[in-house]
Protein backbone atom coordinates (compact mmCIF):
# COMPACT_ATOMS: atom_id res chain seq x y z
CA UNK A 1 0.00 0.00 0.00
CA UNK A 2 1.52 3.37 -0.97
CA UNK A 3 1.84 6.38 1.27
CA UNK A 4 -1.15 8.14 -0.29
CA UNK A 5 -3.41 5.15 0.42
CA UNK A 6 -2.01 4.72 3.94
CA UNK A 7 -2.73 8.30 4.76
CA UNK A 8 -6.26 8.14 3.41
CA UNK A 9 -6.82 4.95 5.39
CA UNK A 10 -5.58 6.65 8.52
CA UNK A 11 -7.78 9.67 7.80
CA UNK A 12 -10.80 7.35 7.42
CA UNK A 13 -10.02 5.72 10.75
CA UNK A 14 -9.84 9.11 12.41
CA UNK A 15 -13.11 10.17 10.77
CA UNK A 16 -14.99 7.01 11.78
CA UNK A 17 -13.65 6.76 15.31
CA UNK A 18 -13.51 10.43 16.21
CA UNK A 19 -15.49 10.10 19.45
CA UNK A 20 -13.55 7.08 20.67
CA UNK A 21 -10.23 8.78 19.92
CA UNK A 22 -11.26 11.92 21.75
CA UNK A 23 -12.50 9.91 24.74
CA UNK A 24 -9.37 7.88 25.16
CA UNK A 25 -7.11 10.87 24.45
CA UNK A 26 -8.82 12.86 27.18
CA UNK A 27 -8.49 9.83 29.46
CA UNK A 28 -4.78 9.51 28.67
CA UNK A 29 -4.21 13.18 29.45
CA UNK A 30 -6.08 12.91 32.72
CA UNK A 31 -3.73 10.06 33.61
CA UNK A 32 -0.72 12.19 32.58
CA UNK A 33 -1.89 14.83 35.01
CA UNK A 34 -2.92 17.44 32.45
CA UNK A 35 -5.93 18.39 34.55
CA UNK A 36 -4.95 21.03 37.03
CA UNK A 37 -6.39 24.07 38.69
CA UNK A 38 -8.38 26.18 36.24
CA UNK A 39 -8.28 23.47 33.59
CA UNK A 40 -11.08 20.92 33.51
CA UNK A 41 -11.67 17.67 31.65
CA UNK A 42 -14.23 19.54 29.57
CA UNK A 43 -11.58 22.04 28.48
CA UNK A 44 -9.34 19.19 27.35
CA UNK A 45 -12.26 17.66 25.44
CA UNK A 46 -13.10 20.99 23.81
CA UNK A 47 -9.54 21.26 22.53
CA UNK A 48 -9.41 17.69 21.33
CA UNK A 49 -12.07 17.88 18.57
CA UNK A 50 -10.44 20.60 16.43
CA UNK A 51 -7.06 18.83 16.73
CA UNK A 52 -8.51 15.49 15.58
CA UNK A 53 -10.40 17.18 12.74
CA UNK A 54 -7.21 19.02 11.77
CA UNK A 55 -5.24 15.77 11.70
CA UNK A 56 -7.71 14.27 9.26
CA UNK A 57 -7.43 17.36 7.07
CA UNK A 58 -3.61 17.27 7.12
CA UNK A 59 -3.66 13.60 6.13
CA UNK A 60 -5.75 14.44 3.08
CA UNK A 61 -3.14 16.92 1.82
CA UNK A 62 -0.31 16.08 -0.61
CA UNK A 63 3.42 16.35 -0.04
CA UNK A 64 5.64 15.06 2.77
CA UNK A 65 3.84 14.43 6.05
CA UNK A 66 5.73 17.03 8.06
CA UNK A 67 5.02 19.69 5.47
CA UNK A 68 1.36 18.67 5.23
CA UNK A 69 0.98 18.96 8.99
CA UNK A 70 2.72 22.30 9.27
CA UNK A 71 0.76 23.71 6.33
CA UNK A 72 -2.68 22.53 7.42
CA UNK A 73 -4.16 25.80 8.64
CA UNK A 74 -6.93 24.28 10.79
CA UNK A 75 -4.53 21.89 12.52
CA UNK A 76 -1.95 24.60 13.10
CA UNK A 77 -4.46 26.93 14.67
CA UNK A 78 -5.93 24.11 16.81
CA UNK A 79 -2.45 23.16 18.03
CA UNK A 80 -1.40 26.78 18.66
CA UNK A 81 -4.60 27.31 20.59
CA UNK A 82 -3.89 24.20 22.64
CA UNK A 83 -0.32 25.29 23.30
CA UNK A 84 -1.46 28.77 24.32
CA UNK A 85 -4.24 27.69 26.69
CA UNK A 86 -1.99 25.09 28.31
CA UNK A 87 0.80 27.62 28.78
CA UNK A 88 -1.67 30.06 30.33
CA UNK A 89 -2.91 27.31 32.66
CA UNK A 90 0.70 26.87 33.77
CA UNK A 91 1.57 23.63 31.99
CA UNK A 92 5.20 23.14 31.00
CA UNK A 93 6.19 22.88 27.35
CA UNK A 94 7.15 19.23 27.75
CA UNK A 95 3.80 18.38 29.40
CA UNK A 96 2.00 19.96 26.45
CA UNK A 97 4.16 18.15 23.93
CA UNK A 98 3.66 14.83 25.75
CA UNK A 99 -0.09 15.40 25.67
CA UNK A 100 0.03 15.64 21.88
CA UNK A 101 2.40 12.69 21.56
CA UNK A 102 -0.03 10.63 23.67
CA UNK A 103 -2.24 10.56 20.56
CA UNK A 104 -0.02 7.78 19.24
CA UNK A 105 -0.77 5.38 22.06
CA UNK A 106 -4.42 6.31 21.92
CA UNK A 107 -4.76 5.52 18.25
CA UNK A 108 -2.60 2.40 18.02
CA UNK A 109 -5.28 0.02 19.38
CA UNK A 110 -7.74 1.36 16.80
CA UNK A 111 -5.25 0.73 14.01
CA UNK A 112 -4.75 -2.81 15.32
CA UNK A 113 -8.49 -3.41 15.07
CA UNK A 114 -8.51 -2.10 11.51
CA UNK A 115 -5.48 -4.00 10.31
CA UNK A 116 -6.61 -7.30 11.74
CA UNK A 117 -4.05 -10.00 10.97
CA UNK A 118 -2.22 -7.93 8.35
CA UNK A 119 1.00 -7.21 10.26
CA UNK A 120 2.63 -5.32 7.39
CA UNK A 121 -0.37 -3.03 7.11
CA UNK A 122 -0.34 -2.43 10.86
CA UNK A 123 3.34 -1.54 10.72
CA UNK A 124 2.86 0.84 7.79
CA UNK A 125 -0.15 2.51 9.40
CA UNK A 126 1.70 2.89 12.70
CA UNK A 127 4.67 4.49 10.95
CA UNK A 128 2.42 6.96 9.16
CA UNK A 129 0.60 7.75 12.38
CA UNK A 130 3.90 8.21 14.16
CA UNK A 131 5.12 10.68 11.55
CA UNK A 132 1.91 12.71 11.67
CA UNK A 133 1.81 12.91 15.45
CA UNK A 134 5.52 13.73 15.70
CA UNK A 135 5.03 16.55 13.23
CA UNK A 136 2.08 17.79 15.29
CA UNK A 137 4.25 17.67 18.41
CA UNK A 138 6.84 19.81 16.66
CA UNK A 139 4.19 22.35 15.72
CA UNK A 140 3.11 22.58 19.36
CA UNK A 141 6.68 23.05 20.48
CA UNK A 142 7.32 25.70 17.84
CA UNK A 143 4.27 27.71 18.78
CA UNK A 144 5.26 27.47 22.41
CA UNK A 145 8.72 28.81 21.54
CA UNK A 146 7.30 31.54 19.35
CA UNK A 147 5.13 32.67 22.24
CA UNK A 148 8.16 32.73 24.52
CA UNK A 149 10.31 34.59 22.01
CA UNK A 150 7.57 37.17 21.58
CA UNK A 151 7.50 37.70 25.35
CA UNK A 152 11.30 37.98 25.49
CA UNK A 153 11.38 40.50 22.66
CA UNK A 154 8.74 42.62 24.34
CA UNK A 155 10.46 42.43 27.71
CA UNK A 156 13.81 43.38 26.19
CA UNK A 157 12.25 46.51 24.73
CA UNK A 158 10.51 47.29 27.98
CA UNK A 159 13.70 46.84 29.98
CA UNK A 160 15.59 49.09 27.61
CA UNK A 161 13.07 51.86 27.99
CA UNK A 162 12.21 51.36 31.64
CA UNK A 163 15.75 51.31 32.86
CA UNK A 164 16.81 54.59 31.29
CA UNK A 165 14.57 57.27 32.74
CA UNK A 166 15.67 60.89 32.73
CA UNK A 167 14.40 62.62 35.87
CA UNK A 168 14.49 66.28 36.78
CA UNK A 169 16.04 66.64 40.26
CA UNK A 170 16.04 70.40 40.45
CA UNK A 171 15.52 73.36 38.18
CA UNK A 172 17.93 72.81 35.24
CA UNK A 173 19.34 69.64 36.83
CA UNK A 174 18.63 66.21 35.35
CA UNK A 175 19.62 62.81 36.61
CA UNK A 176 19.97 59.60 34.61
CA UNK A 177 20.21 56.57 36.89
CA UNK A 178 21.93 53.92 34.79
CA UNK A 179 21.20 50.32 35.72
CA UNK A 180 22.62 47.19 34.13
CA UNK A 181 24.97 46.57 31.25
CA UNK A 182 25.80 49.60 29.13
CA UNK A 183 26.05 48.13 25.66
CA UNK A 184 25.87 50.19 22.47
CA UNK A 185 22.11 49.78 22.11
CA UNK A 186 21.44 50.90 25.69
CA UNK A 187 23.79 53.86 25.37
CA UNK A 188 21.96 54.97 22.24
CA UNK A 189 18.66 55.02 24.16
CA UNK A 190 20.26 56.78 27.14
CA UNK A 191 21.80 59.42 24.93
CA UNK A 192 18.60 60.15 23.03
CA UNK A 193 16.53 60.36 26.22
CA UNK A 194 19.13 62.59 27.85
CA UNK A 195 19.48 64.99 24.93
CA UNK A 196 15.70 65.35 24.66
CA UNK A 197 15.52 65.87 28.44
CA UNK A 198 18.18 68.59 28.26
CA UNK A 199 16.19 70.42 25.59
CA UNK A 200 12.85 69.97 27.31
CA UNK A 201 13.98 71.06 30.80
CA UNK A 202 16.59 73.59 29.58
CA UNK A 203 19.01 71.70 31.77
CA UNK A 204 22.49 73.01 32.59
CA UNK A 205 23.70 69.91 34.44
CA UNK A 206 23.03 66.24 33.84
CA UNK A 207 24.06 63.69 36.46
CA UNK A 208 24.82 60.23 35.08
CA UNK A 209 24.64 57.87 38.02
CA UNK A 210 26.44 54.56 37.45
CA UNK A 211 25.71 52.98 40.84
CA UNK A 212 23.72 50.26 39.06
CA UNK A 213 26.30 49.51 36.37
CA UNK A 214 28.10 46.31 37.41
CA UNK A 215 31.16 46.56 35.18
CA UNK A 216 32.88 49.67 33.87
CA UNK A 217 35.37 48.61 31.22
CA UNK A 218 36.96 50.66 28.44
CA UNK A 219 33.92 50.42 26.19
CA UNK A 220 31.52 51.52 28.92
CA UNK A 221 33.89 54.41 29.73
CA UNK A 222 34.01 55.35 26.07
CA UNK A 223 30.22 55.31 25.88
CA UNK A 224 30.01 57.55 28.95
CA UNK A 225 32.51 60.00 27.44
CA UNK A 226 30.55 60.13 24.20
CA UNK A 227 27.35 60.84 26.11
CA UNK A 228 29.08 63.62 28.06
CA UNK A 229 30.45 65.09 24.82
CA UNK A 230 27.01 65.07 23.20
CA UNK A 231 25.44 66.75 26.24
CA UNK A 232 28.17 69.44 26.16
CA UNK A 233 27.31 70.21 22.56
CA UNK A 234 23.83 71.04 23.82
CA UNK A 235 25.21 73.32 26.51
CA UNK A 236 24.84 70.99 29.47
CA UNK A 237 27.67 69.77 31.68
CA UNK A 238 27.67 66.24 33.02
CA UNK A 239 28.62 64.81 36.36
CA UNK A 240 29.21 61.07 36.64
CA UNK A 241 28.23 59.85 40.09
CA UNK A 242 28.03 56.52 41.84
CA UNK A 243 31.70 55.65 41.33
CA UNK A 244 32.24 52.93 43.92
CA UNK A 245 35.74 52.35 45.39
CA UNK A 246 36.33 49.14 43.46
CA UNK A 247 35.24 50.81 40.20
CA UNK A 248 37.56 53.77 40.87
CA UNK A 249 40.54 51.45 41.40
CA UNK A 250 39.72 49.41 38.33
CA UNK A 251 39.28 52.45 36.07
CA UNK A 252 42.59 53.88 37.31
CA UNK A 253 44.44 50.61 36.69
CA UNK A 254 42.87 50.18 33.27
CA UNK A 255 44.39 53.54 32.43
CA UNK A 256 41.21 55.35 31.45
CA UNK A 257 41.51 59.12 31.86
CA UNK A 258 38.26 60.56 33.17
CA UNK A 259 39.94 63.73 34.46
CA UNK A 260 38.14 65.92 31.94
CA UNK A 261 34.81 64.79 33.35
CA UNK A 262 33.43 65.84 36.72
CA UNK A 263 32.96 62.70 38.83
CA UNK A 264 31.53 62.18 42.31
CA UNK A 265 31.24 59.19 44.63
CA UNK A 266 27.54 59.58 45.34
CA UNK A 267 24.46 61.04 43.73
CA UNK A 268 24.06 63.31 46.78
CA UNK A 269 27.54 64.82 46.24
CA UNK A 270 26.78 65.31 42.58
CA UNK A 271 23.48 67.03 43.32
CA UNK A 272 25.11 69.36 45.85
CA UNK A 273 27.76 70.29 43.30
CA UNK A 274 25.19 70.74 40.56
CA UNK A 275 22.98 73.00 42.65
CA UNK A 276 25.88 75.26 43.53
CA UNK A 277 26.82 75.55 39.85
CA UNK A 278 23.24 76.31 38.82
CA UNK A 279 22.70 78.90 41.56
CA UNK A 280 26.05 80.64 40.94
CA UNK A 281 25.06 80.89 37.33
CA UNK A 282 21.77 82.47 38.35
CA UNK A 283 23.72 85.45 39.75
CA UNK A 284 22.96 85.50 43.45
CA UNK A 285 19.22 84.97 43.18
CA UNK A 286 19.58 82.05 45.51
CA UNK A 287 16.41 81.02 47.34
CA UNK A 288 17.04 80.11 50.96
CA UNK A 289 15.75 76.57 50.65
CA UNK A 290 18.16 75.89 47.82
CA UNK A 291 21.16 76.93 49.89
CA UNK A 292 19.95 74.78 52.75
CA UNK A 293 19.76 71.81 50.44
CA UNK A 294 23.17 72.52 48.94
CA UNK A 295 24.66 72.26 52.43
CA UNK B 1 56.84 35.78 26.34
CA UNK B 2 56.48 35.27 30.03
CA UNK B 3 56.21 31.62 30.91
CA UNK B 4 52.90 30.40 32.22
CA UNK B 5 52.43 29.98 35.95
CA UNK B 6 52.98 26.48 37.28
CA UNK B 7 49.53 26.18 38.77
CA UNK B 8 47.36 23.10 38.88
CA UNK B 9 43.69 23.25 37.93
CA UNK B 10 41.16 22.32 40.64
CA UNK B 11 37.87 20.80 39.56
CA UNK B 12 36.34 20.90 36.11
CA UNK B 13 36.92 23.92 33.85
CA UNK B 14 33.94 25.95 32.68
CA UNK B 15 33.90 26.74 28.97
CA UNK B 16 32.00 29.80 27.73
CA UNK B 17 31.64 30.33 23.98
CA UNK B 18 32.09 33.89 22.73
CA UNK B 19 30.37 34.04 19.38
CA UNK B 20 27.65 36.68 19.74
CA UNK B 21 27.60 39.97 21.64
CA UNK B 22 25.34 38.56 24.38
CA UNK B 23 28.10 36.12 25.25
CA UNK B 24 30.18 38.99 26.62
CA UNK B 25 27.60 39.30 29.38
CA UNK B 26 27.50 35.53 29.89
CA UNK B 27 31.30 35.54 30.19
CA UNK B 28 31.26 38.36 32.77
CA UNK B 29 28.58 36.60 34.81
CA UNK B 30 30.46 33.29 34.75
CA UNK B 31 33.73 34.95 35.80
CA UNK B 32 31.99 36.89 38.58
CA UNK B 33 30.34 33.69 39.83
CA UNK B 34 33.72 31.93 39.89
CA UNK B 35 35.29 34.87 41.74
CA UNK B 36 32.52 34.85 44.32
CA UNK B 37 32.90 31.10 44.82
CA UNK B 38 36.56 31.66 45.61
CA UNK B 39 35.64 34.55 47.92
CA UNK B 40 37.80 37.12 46.15
CA UNK B 41 37.60 40.58 47.70
CA UNK B 42 35.11 42.87 45.97
CA UNK B 43 37.82 44.99 44.38
CA UNK B 44 39.59 41.89 43.07
CA UNK B 45 36.32 40.54 41.72
CA UNK B 46 35.74 43.82 39.92
CA UNK B 47 39.23 43.83 38.43
CA UNK B 48 38.95 40.22 37.30
CA UNK B 49 35.51 40.72 35.72
CA UNK B 50 36.63 43.93 34.02
CA UNK B 51 39.72 42.25 32.58
CA UNK B 52 37.56 39.35 31.39
CA UNK B 53 35.19 41.81 29.77
CA UNK B 54 38.04 43.49 27.86
CA UNK B 55 39.57 40.23 26.69
CA UNK B 56 36.21 38.70 25.74
CA UNK B 57 35.38 41.79 23.70
CA UNK B 58 38.75 41.70 21.94
CA UNK B 59 38.10 38.07 21.12
CA UNK B 60 34.64 38.88 19.77
CA UNK B 61 35.56 42.04 17.82
CA UNK B 62 39.04 41.28 16.47
CA UNK B 63 38.88 37.51 16.06
CA UNK B 64 35.19 37.11 15.26
CA UNK B 65 34.67 34.97 18.33
CA UNK B 66 36.38 32.29 20.33
CA UNK B 67 36.15 30.52 23.62
CA UNK B 68 36.78 31.34 27.26
CA UNK B 69 37.85 28.66 29.72
CA UNK B 70 37.49 29.50 33.41
CA UNK B 71 39.51 27.39 35.84
CA UNK B 72 40.14 27.45 39.53
CA UNK B 73 43.86 26.83 40.04
CA UNK B 74 46.16 26.26 43.00
CA UNK B 75 49.87 27.10 43.22
CA UNK B 76 52.57 25.04 44.94
CA UNK B 77 52.36 27.38 47.95
CA UNK B 78 48.62 26.56 48.22
CA UNK B 79 47.62 30.01 46.97
CA UNK B 80 44.42 29.74 44.97
CA UNK B 81 43.36 31.74 41.95
CA UNK B 82 41.26 31.95 38.83
CA UNK B 83 42.77 31.33 35.44
CA UNK B 84 41.07 32.65 32.32
CA UNK B 85 42.07 31.27 28.92
CA UNK B 86 40.81 33.03 25.82
CA UNK B 87 41.36 31.14 22.60
CA UNK B 88 40.41 32.15 19.09
CA UNK B 89 41.39 31.34 15.53
CA UNK B 90 41.25 34.93 14.36
CA UNK B 91 43.95 36.70 12.33
CA UNK B 92 46.40 36.84 15.27
CA UNK B 93 48.19 39.92 16.64
CA UNK B 94 51.12 41.03 14.40
CA UNK B 95 52.97 42.89 17.19
CA UNK B 96 51.75 41.85 20.67
CA UNK B 97 54.17 44.21 22.47
CA UNK B 98 52.76 47.20 20.56
CA UNK B 99 49.19 46.01 21.12
CA UNK B 100 49.82 46.05 24.87
CA UNK B 101 50.79 49.75 24.81
CA UNK B 102 48.15 52.22 25.92
CA UNK B 103 46.50 54.06 23.09
CA UNK B 104 47.02 51.24 20.60
CA UNK B 105 43.75 50.53 18.87
CA UNK B 106 42.71 49.02 15.59
CA UNK B 107 39.02 48.89 16.39
CA UNK B 108 38.19 52.54 17.19
CA UNK B 109 38.25 51.94 20.94
CA UNK B 110 40.24 53.72 23.61
CA UNK B 111 43.19 51.39 23.19
CA UNK B 112 43.46 50.51 26.86
CA UNK B 113 41.79 47.14 26.67
CA UNK B 114 44.67 44.71 26.28
CA UNK B 115 47.26 46.62 28.33
CA UNK B 116 44.64 47.46 30.93
CA UNK B 117 43.58 43.84 31.20
CA UNK B 118 47.21 42.85 31.76
CA UNK B 119 47.51 45.41 34.57
CA UNK B 120 44.31 44.07 36.16
CA UNK B 121 45.62 40.49 36.25
CA UNK B 122 48.54 38.95 38.14
CA UNK B 123 49.77 36.68 35.35
CA UNK B 124 49.32 37.37 31.67
CA UNK B 125 50.60 35.46 28.64
CA UNK B 126 49.86 36.03 24.97
CA UNK B 127 50.55 33.36 22.40
CA UNK B 128 49.64 34.46 18.92
CA UNK B 129 50.26 33.47 15.33
CA UNK B 130 49.71 35.51 12.17
CA UNK B 131 50.83 32.72 9.89
CA UNK B 132 48.44 29.81 9.33
CA UNK B 133 47.12 28.33 11.50
CA UNK B 134 46.43 31.81 12.83
CA UNK B 135 44.94 32.56 16.22
CA UNK B 136 45.55 33.95 19.65
CA UNK B 137 45.54 32.42 23.11
CA UNK B 138 45.64 34.62 26.17
CA UNK B 139 46.13 33.01 29.57
CA UNK B 140 45.56 35.32 32.53
CA UNK B 141 45.43 34.51 36.24
CA UNK B 142 44.45 36.43 39.34
CA UNK B 143 45.40 35.07 42.77
CA UNK B 144 43.37 35.22 45.94
CA UNK B 145 45.18 37.46 48.41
Amino acid sequence: MDDRALRSRLADTIGDERDRIVDSWVQAQVEQGAIRAGFSEDDVRQEAYPVIAGLAEALAADGPVRQAVSEAAALRSALSQLSLTRAQAGASSSATASAVLALKEVMLPLLRERAGDDRDLLLDLSLTLSRVVDAAGLVVFQSYLQGREEIIRRQTQEIQELSTPVVQLWRQILAVPLIGTLDSARVQVVMENLLHGIKEHEAKIAILDITGVPTVDTVVAQHLMQTVAAARLMGADCIISGIRPQIAQTIAQLGIDLSTIMTRATLADALTGAISVVTEGAGGETPGELVALAR
Amino acid sequence: MVSDDAATPVGAPLIVPITVEEHLRTARHAVRAAAQRLKLRLVDQTKLVTAASELARNCYIHAGGGELTIEEVVRDDHCRGIRLTFEDSGPGIPDPEAALLDGFSTGGGLGHGLGGARRLMDEFTITTSVTPPTGTAIVATRWVR
